[in-house]
This record gives C-alpha cells, sequence and structure tokens, in this order.
C-alpha cells in the first residue's frame, strides 16, 4: 500500500490513498478521510542522506553538451544534498528575484530499505524500499565550476521537491520502464523513460556502496531527462510518473512578505 | 526500516539547541592559499574563474564519527589528507543573515578532522573521495560563550603523539561571520546544523595505523586512529 505523510490539525500522520475515490481524499492512519488539499503533504518517508545523479539520462546529456566537458562514459556525477532543501507535494518553492533560468528536474526516487555496503548490482535490488517522485530544481544563474554542481545551484530551501506517496517496491514491477514527463500550467514540456537511465539502479547502488554505507532512509535521485525549461512565479509544475506519482508544485515570489 | 549502522555523532550540547541536528555542511576552498596554489589553472578550463559565492559540500549521515572512533583507510590507498578545522553549531534558524549578526547565530563550536581521499581536481563535487564512512569525525561542542574570537584560534595535528603540523583559524576568504552570513543568503541553517570552516591549505598526509590528534585552543581535542579496511 502507499503511503503518505501529511500535517493535519496539528500532528503529523501516515495517510493512505481512499480505494476507488475519484474526490482526491485521503485516509488517515486513525481512519479519519479528509480532502488532500485540506493537509500539509511533507515529504513521505524520514529522509536519510540525499543523493542526487546529475547527467544520468543520455538525452539530457546531450541537451547540455555545449557547456559541458565531460562524457556520459565518466564515473557518475553523484552530489549531495541537504535536509533544509526538503519540501512535500502541493508545496510553494521560491524563484530567486532577478535570476533568468530556474528549472525544475522530474526524477525517479529510489529509497533505501536496507543498509548497503559493497553490495554488487545483481543483489542490489533488495536493498530498495520503494520509490517516490522527485522535482529537485536548479538555478543556473548561480552554476561556478568549483564541486558543480555548487549548493546554491542545488541546495536551496524547498529546492527539493518529494513526494506525494511512497510506493513500495513491490508494487513497481519494473522501476526501468517508467514513464515520466513534466507539464508546466497543463503544457507537457519534459517526458522520458526511466529505461534511459545510463546509470540504472543496481549499478547507482553498486557504485555508491562502494565507497559509503547507504541506510534505510536514503534516496537517490537518479536524474533527469532531456527537457528542462525555465519557470516564473505563478507556475504550476507537475512531475509525474506513471505508477509512482503526480507531484505538484508551485512558483512564488521570493519576497519576505 | 533499520536504524544506523554507523555510531552516532556526539549530539549533545550544554546550550541550546542541546543537540546536533546531523545535518553538517563543509566549506571547501575557504583557505586563500588553497586557491593560489592552483595558479593561473583558476582561470583556465573546466573552472574558468574563481569562485564566488561560498564552496560548501554535504556532510551525510554514515560519515559522522565522533571522538575515539577509528577511521578505515581504503583498500588501494596509502593515505589520507587530513582536515582539521573549526566546527561551527548553528544556535537558531539563519536566513540572509547579516554579517554583523552572525555570530549571534552561534550556539558553540567543535573540533572536527574533514577527511578526504587526495584530490586531484575541484570541478566535480567528489562525493566518493569525501563522503566515505566515518570521514568526519567531531569532538564535542563548547558553547561560544567560551570562545573568544572564533577567527583567531590555533589548531595543531599530532601523529602518533607527535605534534606535526598548525594552522590558524584566522585568513580564511571567509572567517566564522562572514561565512555563516554568506551561506544563510541562500540555504536556511538549522539549530543543530553545523557549518564547518574550512581545512587549512597543507593538510598533511595520514596512514592507516597513524593515531591523529588533532587539538584547538579553548575549543577541544578530537582523537581518531586510521585502520587499514578490512579486505
Amino acid at each position: 500500500m502507499k503511503t503518505a505523510r501529511v500535517a493535519y490539525r496539528g500532528a503529523i500522520h501516515s495517510a493512505t490513498p481512499v480505494a476507488g475515490d475519484s474526490s482526491e481524499r485521503i485516509r488517515l492512519a486513525d481512519g479519519r478521510v479528509v480532502a488532500e488539499a485540506d493537509v500539509v503533504w511533507l515529504p513521505p518517508f524520514e529522509v536519510g542522506t540525499i543523493i542526487a545523479l546529475g547527467l544520468n539520462y543520455a538525452d539530457h546529456v546531450k541537451e547540455l553538451a555545449k557547456e559541458l566537458t565531460v562524457t556520459a562514459k565518466d564515473e557518475p556525477l553523484v552530489f549531495l544534498k541537504g535536509p533544509g532543501s526538503l519540501i512535500g507535494h502541493r508545496g510553494d518553492t521560491r524563484r530567486p528575484a532577478g535570476v533568468a533560468f530556474m528549472h525544475y528536474e522530474c526524477e525517479l526516487a529510489v529509497v533505501i530499505g536496507r543498509s548497503a555496503k559493497n553490495v554488487k548490482a545483481a543483489d542490489a535490488m533488495a536493498h530498495v524500499a520503494g520509490y517516490t517522485v522527485c522535482n529537485d530544481y536548479a538555478v543556473r544563474d548561480y552554476l561556478e565550476n568549483w564541486y558543480r554542481p555548487n549548493l546554491r545551484v542545488k541546495n536551496r530551501d524547498g529546492g527539493t521537491v518529494l513526494g506525494p506517496w511512497f510506493v513500495p517496491a513491490a508494487e513497481v514491477p519494473d522501476p526501468h520502464a517508467l514513464a515520466l514527463r513534466t507539464r508546466v500550467n497543463g503544457q507537457l514540456k519534459q517526458q522520458g523513460s526511466t529505461a534511459d537511465l545510463i546509470n540504472d539502479i543496481p549499478a547507482l547502488i553498486e557504485y555508491l556502496s562502494s565507497f559509503m554505507t547507504l541506510q534505510a532512509g536514503d534516496v537517490i535521485l537518479t536524474g533527469t531527462p532531456d527537457g528542462v525549461a525555465n519557470v516564473n512565479e505563478g507556475d504550476e509544475v507537475v512531475c509525474e510518473i506513471d505508477g509512482i506519482g503526480r507531484l505538484v508544485n508551485h512558483i512564488v515570489a521570493d519576497t519576505e512578505t | 526500516m533499520h536504524g544506523m549502522t554507523h555510531p552516532a555523532p556526539p549530539f549533545n550540547l550544554s546550550v541550546p539547541p542541546y543537540r546536533l541536528s546531523g545535518a553538517v555542511y563543509s566549506a571547501l576552498l575557504n583557505d586563500p592559499q588553497q586557491l593560489q596554489a592552483l595558479g593561473d589553472a583558476v582561470h583556465q578550463p573546466p573552472y574558468k574563474a574563481p569562485p564566488r559565492a561560498p564552496v560548501l559540500a554535504v556532510r551525510p549521515r554514515n560519515a559522522l564519527a565522533g571522538d575515539g572512533d577509528t577511521i578505515a583507510v581504503p583498500a588501494g590507498h596509502g593515505a589520507l589528507r587530513t582536515g582539521a578545522g573549526l566546527g561551527i553549531v548553528i544556535g537558531r534558524s539563519a536566513c540572509r543573515v547579516a554579517e554583523a549578526d552572525a555570530l549571534s547565530m552561534v550556539a558553540g563550536y567543535l573540533v572536527s578532522n574533514d577527511l578526504s581521499l587526495p584530490l586531484a581536481s575541484h570541478y566535480r563535487p567528489a562525493v566518493r573521495q569525501m563522503a566515505r564512512d566515518g570521514f568526519c569525525p567531531l569532538g564535542a561542542a563548547v558553547p561560544a560563550a567560551q570562545v573568544a574570537d572564533p577567527d583567531a584560534l590555533a589548531i595543531t595535528l599530532a601523529l602518533d603523539g607527535q605534534p606535526v603540523w598548525q594552522a590558524h583559524t584566522g585568513g580564511r576568504v571567509r572567517g566564522v561571520a562572514a561565512l555563516l552570513s554568506a551561506v544563510s543568503g541562500f540555504m536556511t541553517l538549522q539549530p543543530g546544523d553545523v557549518l564547518l570552516l574550512g581545512i587549512s591549505a597543507d593538510a598533511p598526509l595520514a596512514c592507516a595505523g597513524q593515531r591523529m590528534t588533532v587539538t584547538i585552543a579553548g575549543v577541544g581535542t578530537l582523537h581518531n586512529t586510521l585502520v587499514a579496511e578490512a579486505a
């Protein structure tokens, strides 16, 4: 059963979908059924280390080729993110004043369920608890070539959107055959398939666990395909992965009032 | 899901917020001599220009360790670059803090040893070299009120009990207040988060079998022993 974490009337609850209900209601663990718009959606699990991949779809590498000095054959491009960047479904992400290029990145997020150290690819999927959707925003105006992508680009408050649901691995027959897409204000902007991952999930777990112990609750953001575009204040950004979820986010101004 | 498989860092502090959050950020290239050592390469590809914003890295929970923990040197690597330095423990939510107000956001300070495999390049995030298990030991924190000037502290590294290297928290690209202010300009630091001021340019190497002792005057001492990774 897929699960969410939501805040409702002063407490944090686990929640599940209401079977056969088309009116966008969810059921709290205590049995109450509430409208999904009446809760605050949190990241759907207790998030540990946030591990992100850059340049992990061949078409996206081609899209960025003009500014790159690497090829897809290099070591996976891994970077880490901090907990302050996390935000849930239906949240607002702030767009810094005066920037020219802030873009979404729709990504399959792989949640670790069992500690992994020196795990071979053939055994890796047994360490996966499940999946969710991530929108891993970047503000390209701030890119610098030191430990790139630098935190000012990728680790901004509210820039790592996760949710709405945690979907157990057993409910995802093939995580490498999922269509993903991003719509901005209803218009299709980004489309891809996890079949096109350069480093697939077992390869990523083998690589990462070769030098760090992955722990339950750690999450691997597997990268984004071709089709990133600028977003502006007022935009509704919806990242969707078939069978995993439809993650809604709104872009707001970066004002203090 | 299972719990932590590695020892928790020293989470307690005698002043609010009383414990660390587990979020640790390390300032990189915060000693001007690190960039000077690169010479004209700073202006050449892939870097093309000197850094403008603070250069940072996340230190994940698997990398955190405490005083007295042993740390494994990976097989096939002869030595680690040591990373003696000052850790700044955040006491209040710090977002867009002016430099003049920054020190009022600090709960305390601690000794850190931000280890890494030797790096050939500063272009990519170097997670494989830095985010390894136990590579970021942190000592016990002392309240900020006990540290008169965090930018004027002597740092000593001893290997097997012999002092081999000395450094200083001063003379950084950004000192404690300037760093905290600049980082809070693009990401909010929360109570219990730790921001490492950064290593010094000439931090020495250490090998498996060596006992590292980092001392910062007025802050504390952090002991860790390097061991060869079990085959």
